[in-house]
């Protein structure tokens, strides 16, 4: 048993409910915007071919998607997983390294090598490979974890491997494949940046025009509240095949890896595949930084001179924002991971579902919802770094609570209670017992967190406070006034923040951390 | 008396170190629609004569006029320099700008300003048509803006509805042919056109090929240029004639915001706007590729010159504040 039978403590309750109401605000004050517009308009404005055109690019682009993700993922979780790919150390790695590239830098790379990539071809492309690893983390962890009882009976009743995957392997892995499938769906609904770049139109997109032709409140609210409805039709869909499906094994004890399959002859295809795949994926964006790189100089649209200050200023914007917004990140998830981790009932289901469900609002609502809510009531936070904080802890804070949570059930309370015993008050107890049997997990959080802030870009491109320009918001400015060898030198320094940060986390958290 | 000899050094180091160039520590607000590149390297010039620091805000034309509206009063913003001159009669109308100062109104024709004197003409920039030749025959080009409304232009055109330079267009349609022939124009444009976010996008996808041709601000194709290679560049552009709509000229202006703090230093920057540096920095750059208004400076050599260019008889502070051309591209579904 990890959880109290007892009624969580009203202070605990209260704090994290008013975290799950700070998340839900966004939504909250979009939908009084779009409500405001009255019916009538609101159907002119819904019943548009527009949004009709809007629905099918979006829905289009998400089918192809999930489907070549999960095909990828699959193909690439198998290989590793299960066939003696010559090299496998060097290859894995390599097949997550996409995962710590931020999906507009791939953009700004491919679309300045040809603007052929400006279609629907390009934003495919850039998507799949950006999000094919949350279809390929889960299905390899799962490929993991199967029994290999069962493959091994049915070899021996004689199918072939490719008969094997097909009746057993691939029926076990559906939660897993069905989940990363529904997550790349939500985040490219979601995705703003990447196809604001590739000027390839979405609802994200369609909302930032309204915003940039003057309009601000209902009419982006309404377009703001179809793509959150669709979101959460993901979502929780998502909740449903990861709740209800699981693939147990009967048998305990320890665990035999399975087998792995020759390659045989498909060694001269996989192999070259391989390699290929890594250069599109990797290879490309880096490259073509590096090309750009050392056009610096050469290039016109670049201003001369102070090139490196604004260069170190936004590296150091960048970091500053990331490591605040992972401290206020992490301190709104501890008493909702607490309470979520500790107390069972309605009132914790609730909260708890509460503070997920922000994750269905994409940056640019809740930027936009942000704005209108300072710019009139709350006027002292307009424009100030504190309302950037508490956008960037309202979109990290799903991310950050899987993994305190997660952290917080895997600490023994019986330590906590012994600390209680002898007479530490509940402070005390959090302090010198909870936090450092967690500080894993919460390392772990918060390195999440301060990637995704650091190179985060929709929300800060709206909300940041005047003069302050981050390393996403330069390569933004620069990229969509077509200067590309202006924007190279923050792009290189996106990249390297980010994959460094990602490599550290899985150096000191551990792989299994990071698939949260 | 040794303590007190030091309390005066510490006091001149201070002196010292604050130094003229900060001695006016009060930023300067700038909210501006101009590009990104161009706005740096005009505040860093301003910052070098006067020492006055300048905090940059940067978006889009219409977005920014929208948000000093509702800041209203409140708004930390001293001065806004944006591309096109509706979003200025609209602030304008809204009663948040300060009378210019008269001696920088008078270092611009006056026809390119407000008339009552609350804003400042500054640069000029010409809508244009981006063709590729490989796509589109001379012959096929079109007399008129509103040609691309008939069926023939069907999937050849493309337009960037939602930047802000497309919304003036707009505006001068409506100002010399109606609202009801503007909607209709537009609803044609929407069966014809190949739809892009920005101005940026249609001139890249027009020298790729991606659409035979394009409207835009003549000087996206030669930012494109410019960053791609003169010999790399597979478009040409094409000059709408004899006071078409289609050649309207855009007035990038300034203006000072009435609520504020610093008057003083905000209409400075507007007389640095205008004045001889800025306006050369800007006619040379091959950043810009607008035309300085200011008499006597030469604009970047690559355009063609402003003497021989054809746009319609619209003073820009006639153009409208944008809001009807809005609600138009709404009705019409272009945005």
């Amino acid at each position: 048993m990890t959880a109290h039978e007892d009624a969580p403590r009203p202070a605990l309750l209260l704090a994290a409910g008013a975290v799950s109401l700070l998340v839900l605000l966004p939504l909250a004050v979009t939908a009084f915007n779009a409500a405001s517009i009255g019916w009538g308009r609101a159907v002119m404005l819904l019943w548009r071919p527009l949004v009709g055109e809007l629905l099918v690019n979006t829905l289009l682009l998400i089918a192809c998607v999930t489907g070549l993700c999960a095909v990828i993922g699959t193909a690439a979780a198998w290989l590793m997983e299960r066939m003696d790919v010559p090299g496998r150390r060097v290859w894995a790695p390599l097949m997550v390294v996409p995962l710590s590239i931020p999906s507009f830098i791939s953009s700004y790379a491919w679309l300045s090598m040809s603007s052929a990539f400006a279609t629907f071809g390009g934003a495919l492309l850039v998507v799949t490979i950006a999000y094919y690893p949350l279809v390929y983390l889960p299905v390899a962890a799962a490929l993991r974890e199967m029994d290999p009882a069962l493959e091994e009976t049915a070899r021996t009743l004689g199918l072939s491997p490719c008969a094997i995957f097909w009746r057993v392997v691939l029926p076990q892995l559906r939660p897993a494949l069905l989940g990363g499938m529904l997550l790349v769906a939500a985040n490219t609904l979601v995705e703003f940046g990447a196809f604001a770049l590739l000027r390839f139109r979405t609802f994200t997109t369609a909302i930032y025009a309204l915003y940039r032709t003057g309009f601000s409140g209902a009419e982006p609210a309404l377009l703001a509240m179809v793509l959150v409805l669709l979101c959460i039709a993901c979502l929780a869909a998502e909740q449903l095949v990861r709740g209800t499906a699981r693939y147990g094994r009967l048998a305990r004890g320890a665990r035999r890896s399975a087998a792995r399959y020759p390659l045989g002859r498909w060694r001269h295809v996989a192999l070259p595949g391989l390699v290929l795949f890594a250069l599109i994926s990797t290879g490309v964006p880096l490259g073509v930084i590096g090309f750009w790189l050392t056009r610096a100089n050469s290039a016109a649209n670049t201003v001369a001179g102070g090139a490196w200050t604004d260069l170190l200023l936004s590296l150091w914007s960048s970091v500053g924002l990331g490591l605040e917004g992972a401290v206020l990140t992490l301190l709104l998830a501890l008493p909702l991971a607490l309470l979520a981790a500790r107390h069972h009932g309605w009132a914790v289901a609730l909260v708890e579902r509460c503070a997920y469900l922000g994750q269905s609002v994409p940056g640019i609502v809740v930027a936009l919802a942000l704005i209108s809510l300072t710019v009139h009531h709350l006027h002292p936070l307009y424009q100030s770094r504190l309302s950037l904080l508490f956008a960037y802890a309202i979109l990290f804070l799903p991310v950050a609570l899987v993994s305190v949570r997660a952290a917080l059930s895997q600490a023994q309370q019986r330590l906590e209670e012994a600390g209680r015993t002898l007479g530490l008050n509940g402070f005390a107890v959090l302090w010198r017992i909870t936090l450092p049997l967690t500080a894993a997990g919460l390392g772990a959080a918060a390195a999440m967190v301060f990637i995704g802030v650091s190179t985060e870009l929709t929300a800060t491109l709206l909300l940041a406070p005047i003069g302050t320009h981050t390393l996403a918001t330069q390569i933004w400015a620069d990229t969509s006034t077509i200067a590309f060898a202006a924007a190279a030198p923050y792009a290189a320094a996106t990249a390297l923040l980010s994959m460094s940060a990602s490599w550290l986390l899985a150096q000191r958290f551990g792989a299994s951390r990071v698939e949260a | 008396m040794k303590s007190r000899f030091l309390l005066a050094a510490a006091a001149g180091v201070v002196v010292l170190a604050s130094g003229p160039a900060f001695a006016q520590s009060v930023p300067l607000t700038v909210y501006s629609a101009q590009h990104p590149q161009v706005d740096a390297m005009l505040a860093a010039e301003f910052t070098k004569e006067t020492g006055i620091k300048v905090l940059l805000h940067e978006g889009e034309g219409p977005d920014i006029a929208n948000q000093l509206i509702q800041e209203g009063a409140d708004s930390p913003a001293d001065v806004f320099f944006t591309e096109n001159s509706p979003e200025l009669n609209l602030l304008d109308e809204k009663g948040l700008l300060a009378p210019v100062a008269t001696a920088t109104l008078a270092l611009v024709p006056a026809k390119y300003s407000a008339a009552d004197g609350n804003w400042l003409g500054l640069l000029a920039r010409e809508n244009v048509l981006a063709y590729n030749p490989a796509k589109l025959n001379d012959a096929e080009l079109p007399v008129s803006l509103l040609d691309f409304a008939k069926p023939q232009w069907k999937g050849k055109i493309g337009v960037a509805p939602s930047d802000g330079d497309f919304l003036p267009l707009v505006s001068a349609m409506t100002k010399l042919h109606g609202t009801e022939a503007t909607l209709a124009w537009l609803k044609g444009l929407k069966d014809n056109a190949k739809i892009y976010d920005d101005d940026e996008g249609v001139a890249a996808a027009v020298a790729h090929g991606d659409v035979a041709s394009g409207l835009i601000n003549n000087y996206y194709w030669y930012r494109l240029r410019t960053e791609l290679g003169a010999s790399k560049i597979d478009s040409k552009l094409y000059h709408f004639r004899n006071g078409d709509v289609g050649g309207l000229v855009n007035v990038s202006g300034a203006a000072v915001l009435k609520s504020s703090k610093n008057q003083a230093e905000a209409q400075k920057f507007l007389a640095f706007l205008a004045g001889p540096k800025a306006q050369e920095l800007l006619g040379k750059s091959e950043i810009d590729f607008e035309y300085p208004l200011r008499p006597g400076i030469a604009p970047n050599a690559q355009l063609t010159p402003f003497s021989e260019l054809q746009p319609p008889a619209i003073a820009p502070s006639d153009l409208g504040d944008d809001q009807e051309a809005g609600q138009l591209l709404q009705q019409a579904g272009l945005i």
